[in-house]
C-alpha cells in the first residue's frame, strides 16, 4: 500500500487544476450557462428566465434562485456591458458562498474529535478515508473508530484506508455497540497522544427516530469522557442529493449539533447549486469538497476558488 | 418520499376547488404552482416543462369532465399525466429466459447496488424459490466484495469470489460458476461509476457485451436531485436498461427523481428499496404511487375504469350513487365483485376507493382467491339482508355461513370490509375529496410513502 506521501507531491501547484477538472461537470452545466447567457447583452425579462432556470436545474432550489436573481435584476440593471454583468454576477455569488468558508483548524485541541454523521452511501467513509491521510501527510498522529457497526463490511472499509494513510483504526466488528466503539477510540487516542481521532458512524435516513437516536448517544458518550469534544460533528453530504441536503441538515442539526459539512461527488454531478442554497438558509460552513475519488481531491471549501472555477472559460 | 409534494399539490388544487369553471386564466396559474412543487420537489426541470405542458393542453381540451368543478378535473388529468409518467403498471423481473439468468445492476457510487444485490437475492429465493448466485467486479471500493459476501450470507443465496482483477474475466467466471453450479440467476454487482467517467462506463459497457444479460437494471438513490436526469441518460446511452431500482426511498426524498428517471430512461421502475435491512425491496406500483402523491384514492379514475371496462349501465349506477351519497349495499359489492377480473382484481379496485390506499393497517385487504369467498357469502344473503347489512346478527350469520360452505368469522370478515368501505363512500359524499384526503390524509404512516 501507498503512504501518504501520495498527497505531499506538488500538490498547491496543482490545486486549481484539480478543483477546475473536478469541477469541469458542474461549469459545463451552470458555470458556462450563465457565462453564455450574461454573454448574450444587457438584461432582460427573457434572460433572467432563463437564468432562473439554470440555477434551478443547478440543484439551487426555487428560494435562493428567486433571491439571486432578484439582486442580479435589481444590481445589474444599469450596468455598461455583459462582462460588467457577469462580473456583478460573480460577486454576487462569491459573497453568498463566503459565508459558507470557514477552514477546518484541528490543531485546537489534542486529540481533537471530529464524529461524521450522515445519511446512506454519501461518502463518509471515504472522506474519512481521505482526511486521515490529509492529517497524516501534515504530520499528525491520526486514530480512527469503527462505529459503523450496522453496515456488512463497514470496518473492513475502514481498515483499508488504515492501513493506506496509516491511521490506527478502532474496531469491535460487525453488531457492536457503536458508542462503545467511540468510547474504546477515544480513550485510545488520549492513550496514545494521538493529534486527531475521526469517528465513522453508520449511513441513516434522518426520518428514522430511533437511528438519530443513536447518533445522539454516540455523541453523549463521547462528551462524557472528554468535555468539549466532539470538536467537530461534521455532516457529509451528496452533491446529487438536490434540495434533501437541506431536509439533512436540519434533522442531524436537531439530533447531534452539526458545525461544519463537508460536499462529496462535485466532480459528479452537473449541479453546484446546492452550496448556493445551504449558504441562503444560513448552514454552518462547508469544510471540505469532494471532487473525485482520488485522496487529493478532498479540498477545503474556498468559495474565490470555487466561484472562479466555476466561471472559468472553458478550456481549449 | 413524497410528502412535501403532496402537500403542495393539495394546496394547489384546494384554490382551484373554489372556482366556478376551467379557464384559461386558472390553469395557467394552477400550472405555475404544479410546476413550482415539482421542480421543489426535484424533478428534473426539463420533465417539469413538458409534463405541464401535457397537463395544460389536456386541461384546454377538456369538455368530457365539464360537470366536474375545475379542482377535480385538473386533479384528474394530473393523475392520469401521472400515471404515465411513471409507467402504466408494475413490471416484473423477466426470468423465463434459459438459466442462468443473468442481472446486472450499475448506478452512481453509493447508490445502493450492493445492499440491493442481496435484497434481489433474497427476494427471488424466497418468493420466487429460485437459486441465485451472486458474484461482484468491484475491484475499487475498498472491501466492496467482502461486503457483498456478508450481504449473500444474510439473504441465503450463494456467492462467489471471481479471481483476480479484471472485471470483464472476474464477471466471466462467474457465469460459467453459475452454469457449472446450475443456479437459476446470477446476480452482478459492479462498482459505482460516474456517468461522465469514460473508462468506467466503457467497462460497464463491455460487461454488458461480455455477460449479455436479461436485466440490466440502473440503481438510483430517490435523493438524486436535478442530476438525475443527466445520469440516467448517459446510463441509458451505455446500456439496454431493462428497468430501475429506486433506493432509500424510506427517508424523506421528494420524489423528484422517481419522476425523472422513468420518462428519460423509457425504462420502468420495478423496485423500491424501502430501508436497510435484507427485505426491504418492494414492487413498484405506479397507479398507487400517482394516488398517494395527490393524496386521495381516485375515484375519478374508479369512474374512468368503470366505464371503459365495465358494464356502462352498472357503472352510472354506482356512480350516481356514489355522487348523490346514497349509501353503498351489499348488492352493489356484489356487482363489483363479479365484474371485478377485468378491472385487475380486487387490490386494483380499492386501490380506486378514496382513502382506501392510506388507511394503512385498517384497509380491508382482499386478495382474489377470498372474492370467491366473498360472492358465495353475498349470494347466500336473501335480498334483505343484501340492503340492510347492520340486521345480520347472530342466526342469521351462521345461515350464511353455512349456505356458502365458509365460516362466521368469514361472514363477519366481509360485513367489517363492507362497512368501511361504506364509512369512505360516507366521508367523501360529506367533504368532498379535499377533506376526505385531508381527514385520512397525514396521519398513520409507514410504508415509503408515509
Ligand atoms: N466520484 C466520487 N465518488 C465519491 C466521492 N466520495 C465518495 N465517493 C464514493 O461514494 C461511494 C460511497 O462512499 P462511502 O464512503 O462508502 O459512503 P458512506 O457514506 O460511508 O456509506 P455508508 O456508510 O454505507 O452510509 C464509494 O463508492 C466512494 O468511492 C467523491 O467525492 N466523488
Ligand atoms: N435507508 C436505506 N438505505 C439503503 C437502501 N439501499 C441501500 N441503502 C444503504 O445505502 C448505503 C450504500 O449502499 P451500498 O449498497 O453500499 O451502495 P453501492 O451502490 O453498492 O455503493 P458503491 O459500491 O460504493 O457504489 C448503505 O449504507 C446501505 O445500507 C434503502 O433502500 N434504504
Ligand atoms: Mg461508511
Ligand atoms: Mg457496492
Amino acid at each position: 500500500m501507498s503512504s501518504a506521501n501520495e498527497l505531499s507531491d506538488s500538490d498547491e501547484l496543482s490545486a486549481f487544476h484539480r478543483l477546475r477538472r473536478g469541477l469541469a461537470r458542474t461549469r459545463a452545466g451552470l458555470g458556462r450557462g450563465l457565462r453564455a447567457l450574461v454573454g448574450e447583452g444587457a438584461l432582460d425579462e427573457q434572460m433572467l428566465e432563463d437564468l432562473g432556470d439554470l440555477l434551478l436545474s443547478a440543484d439551487t432550489g426555487v428560494e435562493a434562485s428567486r433571491s439571486i436573481l432578484e439582486e442580479l435584476e435589481r444590481r445589474g440593471r444599469g450596468a455598461a456591458s455583459a462582462g460588467e454583468v457577469l462580473q456583478i454576477l460573480e460577486e454576487l455569488l462569491y459573497r453568498r458562498l463566503a459565508a459558507c468558508e470557514q477552514p477546518l483548524d484541528v490543531s485546537t485541541a489534542a486529540p481533537f474529535v471530529i464524529l461524521v454523521v450522515g445519511v446512506n452511501g454519501v461518502g463518509k467513509t471515504t472522506t474519512i478515508g481521505k482526511l486521515a491521510m490529509r492529517f497524516r501527510a501534515e504530520g499528525r498522529e491520526v486514530v480512527l473508530a469503527a462505529a459503523d457497526t450496522f453496515r456488512a463490511a463497514a470496518s473492513e472499509q475502514l481498515l483499508r484506508w488504515g492501513e493506506r494513510s496509516g491511521a490506527s483504526v478502532i474496531s469491535q466488528g460487525e453488531g457492536a455497540d457503536a458508542a462503545s466503539v467511540a468510547h474504546d477510540a477515544l480513550q485510545s487516542a488520549r492513550a496514545r497522544g494521538a493529534d486527531v481521532l475521526i469517528v465513522d458512524t453508520a449511513g441513516r435516513q434522518h426520518t428514522h427516530h430511533n437511528l438519530m437516536e443513536e447518533l445522539a448517544k454516540i455523541r453523549r458518550v463521547i462528551e462524557r469522557l472528554e468535555p468539549g469534544a466532539p470538536h467537530e460533528v461534521l455532516l457529509v453530504v451528496d452533491a446529487g442529493n438536490g434540495q434533501n441536503v437541506l431536509s439533512q441538515l436540519q434533522r442531524f442539526g436537531e439530533a447531534v449539533g452539526v458545525t461544519g459539512m463537508a460536499m462529496t461527488k462535485l466532480d459528479g454531478t452537473a449541479k453546484g447549486g446546492i452550496l448556493l442554497a445551504l449558504a441562503a438558509h444560513g448552514a454552518p460552513p462547508v469544510r471540505f469538497i469532494g471532487v473525485g475519488e482520488d485522496p487529493r481531491d478532498l479540498r477545503p471549501f474556498e468559495a474565490r476558488g470555487f466561484v472562479t472555477a466555476l466561471l472559468a472559460e472553458p478550456e481549449g | 418520499m413524497f410528502d412535501q409534494l403532496r402537500d403542495r399539490l393539495d394546496t394547489t388544487f384546494n384554490a382551484l376547488r373554489g372556482r366556478g369553471r376551467l379557464t384559461e386564466d386558472n390553469i395557467r396559474d394552477a400550472m405555475r404552482e404544479v410546476r413550482m412543487a415539482l421542480l421543489e420537489a426535484d424533478v428534473a426541470l426539463p420533465v417539469a416543462k413538458a409534463f405541464i405542458e401535457r397537463v395544460r393542453e389536456a386541461a384546454l381540451g377538456q369538455e368530457v369532465l365539464g360537470n366536474l368543478n375545475p379542482g377535480q378535473a385538473v386533479v384528474a388529468i394530473v393523475h392520469r399525466e401521472l400515471v404515465s409518467l411513471m409507467g402504466e403498471a408494475n413490471e416484473t423481473l423477466a426470468l423465463t429466459a434459459r438459466p442462468p439468468v443473468v442481472i446486472l445492476l450499475a448506478g452512481l457510487q453509493g447508490a445502493g447496488k450492493t445492499t440491493t444485490a442481496g435484497k434481489l437475492g433474497w427476494f427471488l429465493r424466497d418468493r420466487q424459490r429460485k437459486q441465485v448466485l451472486a458474484a461482484s467486479v468491484d475491484i475499487y471500493r475498498p472491501a466492496a466484495i467482502d461486503q457483498l459476501e456478508r450481504v449473500a450470507d444474510t439473504a441465503g443465496i450463494d456467492f462467489f469470489r471471481a479471481p483476480g482483477d479484471d472485471p470483464v474475466r472476474m464477471a466471466g467466471a462467474a457465469l460459467e460458476e453459475a452454469k457449472r453450479r446450475m443456479h437459476d440467476v446470477l446476480i452482478l454487482d459492479t462498482a459505482g461509476r460516474l456517468h461522465v467517467d469514460e473508462d468506467m462506463m466503457a467497462e460497464i459497457r463491455a460487461l454488458n457485451a461480455a455477460l449479455q444479460p436479461t436485466e440490466v437494471l440502473f440503481v438510483v438513490d430517490s435523493l438524486t436531485g436535478q442530476d438525475a436526469v443527466n445520469a440516467a441518460q448517459a446510463f441509458h446511452d451505455a446500456l439496454p436498461l431493462s428497468g430501475v431500482i429506486l433506493t432509500k426511498t424510506d427517508g424523506d426524498a421528494r420524489g423528484g427523481a422517481a419522476l425523472s428517471v422513468r420518462q428519460v430512461t423509457g425504462t420502468p421502475i420495478k423496485f423500491l428499496g424501502t430501508g436497510e435491512g435484507i427485505e426491504a425491496l418492494e414492487p413498484f406500483h405506479p397507479e398507487r404511487v400517482a394516488s398517494r402523491l395527490l393524496g386521495m384514492g381516485d375515484v375519478l379514475t374508479l369512474v374512468e375504469e368503470a366505464e371503459r371496462k365495465l358494464d356502462r349501465g352498472k357503472a352510472k349506477e354506482l356512480e350516481k350513487k356514489l355522487r348523490k351519497g346514497k349509501q353503498m349495499d351489499l348488492t352493489d359489492l356484489r356487482d363489483q365483485l363479479l365484474q371485478m377480473n377485468s378491472m385487475g382484481g380486487m387490490a386494483g379496485l380499492l386501490s380506486h376507493l378514496p382513502g382506501m390506499d392510506r388507511l394503512g393497517a385498517a384497509a380491508p385487504s382482499v386478495d382474489d382467491r377470498q372474492t370467491r369467498s366473498m360472492l358465495a357469502i353475498i349470494d347466500s344473503m336473501t335480498p334483505y339482508e343484501r340492503n340492510n347489512p347492520e340486521e345480520i346478527r347472530g342466526s342469521r350469520k351462521r345461515r350464511i355461513a353455512a349456505g356458502s360452505g365458509t365460516q362466521v368469522q368469514d361472514v363477519n370478515r366481509l360485513l367489517k370490509q363492507f362497512q368501511q368501505m361504506r364509512k369512505m363512500m360516507k366521508r367523501m359524499r360529506k367533504g368532498g375529496m379535499a377533506k376526505l384526503a385531508q381527514s385520512l390524509g397525514r396521519r398513520g404512516g409507514g410504508g415509503p410513502f408515509g
